[in-house]
């Protein structure tokens, strides 16, 4: 595990694995969004209900998922930090606070478009509308530690207690606000058993998640490039990235 | 008092007795948490009984921000002087260290919070099962806030604007409490006893006791590097 860790948390190491990991993500990006679009404006029937407004749920659902994945993601990255402290952490925890509120927002926002034929209103103080804007605001508020500590180092910690401390919070605001109300319409993908969604509506609907996803990796991977150019912007190794990157363009 | 650890009796009482030498400062939450419940009959339309009606919402609101404002206190004057470096480097556990705070905290604001809410809620017209409901949740609640708080309020003691940061940090996580809290208030104005609530905050507790301290602990140790 440590020599593993040392192998590919070293800062150079990663940065020159995520330039190449980059590269390769594109394409399957991509394809899965071309394909994904397709899919949802065209190939997936009309709701029987819903008409052709459900096709929102195509940008909806993936931001959704996303901004909880973020944070799955931000926990794991919080733990490594705290435990074995390793740096890589630190910057992938630094880089993935915004993309997670930025998926938030798009969630809250898609809802609310979604909402507004559907339930009559923008706005409904809903069980899953309210603890996902309560996660925007945990969002909200790891940025803002970020950014009010000027130690980077310690800011990353106290970052990571704090999403650790909320880690264990949001399943519990998630379940009590849900029991104190809801309206929105209960899980379709994620059941068990059989889905109650129609299959031509399911596929699309995976593949732009997978997109969403792959998007997020890969602008995930240039945050954490800047994050380790700015962590180790002493070392040679940077500097010598910087000289040859200036003198290509000068030669250009 | 044996009931305690020696660490946690001595913080305790050592933030007693810092907030006597200065006793105005006692009263600065319980004066914030009486003017916000003042603010609201002159925001909401002057029908008859609405603001009673409201009453265990607004008080419960109240007293979340009383709370999260007075959390700021905790570390600040400690930090600042810095015998927060010396409990740090006393070697003694910081755990007990942050139950003690969270402990001293809590009894000079939480627990003076959740007894005058009987008072008002009695001015309020509110029966005497939901007075009751509202002290004990308001106690549960507050003593929650007070050690979960605890683990925020050593995050960004020092910090450039530490108040407002902190309110915005800790008002989300505080959710559960005042859905729970206010609907046992709110079901006891109907007659229910609302057992499930009490459980719920009672847990969210014992929740607290176990995990925060380690959590506040841990801050301290961040912030003082």
């Amino acid at each position: 595990m440590m020599n593993f860790l040392h192998k590919y948390a070293s800062l150079r190491n990663f940065y020159f694995l995520s330039l190449r990991l980059s590269r390769w993500l594109v394409l399957p990006f991509v394809f899965t969004l071309v394909y994904g679009l397709i899919g949802a404006l065209w190939i997936a029937p009309q709701d029987y209900q819903q008409g052709e407004s459900f096709r929102i749920m195509y940008v909806h659902v993936p931001s959704a998922w996303l901004s909880m994945f973020v944070y799955m993601n931000m926990v794991g990255a919080a733990v490594l930090t705290l435990i074995w402290r390793v740096k890589l952490s630190e910057i992938v925890l630094r880089a993935c606070a915004p993309l997670g509120a930025i998926f938030t927002f798009l969630a809250l926002v898609t809802g609310s478009i979604w909402g507004k034929p559907m339930w009559g209103t923008w706005w409904v103080w809903d069980a899953r509308l309210t603890s996902e804007l309560l996660l925007l605001f945990i969002y909200f508020g790891i940025i803002a530690l970020f950014h009010a500590i000027e130690d980077r180092r310690m800011a990353a910690k106290a970052c990571a207690l704090l999403t650790l401390v909320g880690a264990v919070n949001i399943p519990i605001i998630h379940y009590s606000v849900e029991w104190w109300s809801t309206l929105h319409q209960g899980p379709t993908v994620s059941k068990i058993g059989a889905p109650s969604i129609h299959i031509d509506m399911l596929i699309p609907l995976i593949v732009m998640s997978v997109s969403f996803t792959l998007y997020f990796i890969i602008m995930c991977l240039a945050r954490i490039r800047i994050g380790i150019r700015e962590y180790d912007k002493n070392s040679n190794w940077v500097k010598n990235l910087v000289t040859s990157t200036l003198q290509k363009e000068h030669s250009q | 008092m044996t009931l305690f650890p020696r660490v946690v009796n001595e913080t305790t009482s050592r933030e007693l007795r810092k907030t006597f030498r200065n006793p105005s400062e006692i009263f600065y939450p319980l004066i914030f948490f009486v003017l916000v419940l003042t603010m609201f009959p002159f925001s909401i339309p002057p029908v008859p009984g609405l603001f009673n009606s409201l009453a265990s919402g607004i008080l419960w609101t109240a007293a979340l921000l009383a709370i999260s404002l007075s959390l700021e206190t905790l570390f600040k004057a400690d930090y600042g002087s810095g015998a927060l470096e010396v409990i740090y480097l006393s070697g003694a556990d910081l755990v007990l260290v942050s139950i003690g705070k969270s402990l001293g905290h809590w009894i000079i604001s939480g627990l003076p919070i959740a007894l005058l809410a009987f008072p008002i809620g009695w001015a309020l017209d509110l029966n005497f099962l939901t007075l009751w409901v509202l002290v004990l949740t308001l106690m549960l609640g507050s003593a929650t806030m007070s050690l979960t708080g605890a683990s925020i309020s050593a995050l960004t003691v020092g910090l450039r604007g530490g108040g407002f940061l902190l309110v915005m940090l800790t008002l989300p996580f505080f959710v559960p409490l005042l859905i729970f809290g206010s609907s046992a208030a709110t079901n006891a104005s109907l007659g229910i006893v609302p057992e499930a609530e009490l459980y719920f905050l009672g847990g969210m507790f014992v929740l607290s006791l176990t995990v925060a301290p380690w959590a506040t602990a841990h801050a301290i140790r961040i912030r003082l590097g």
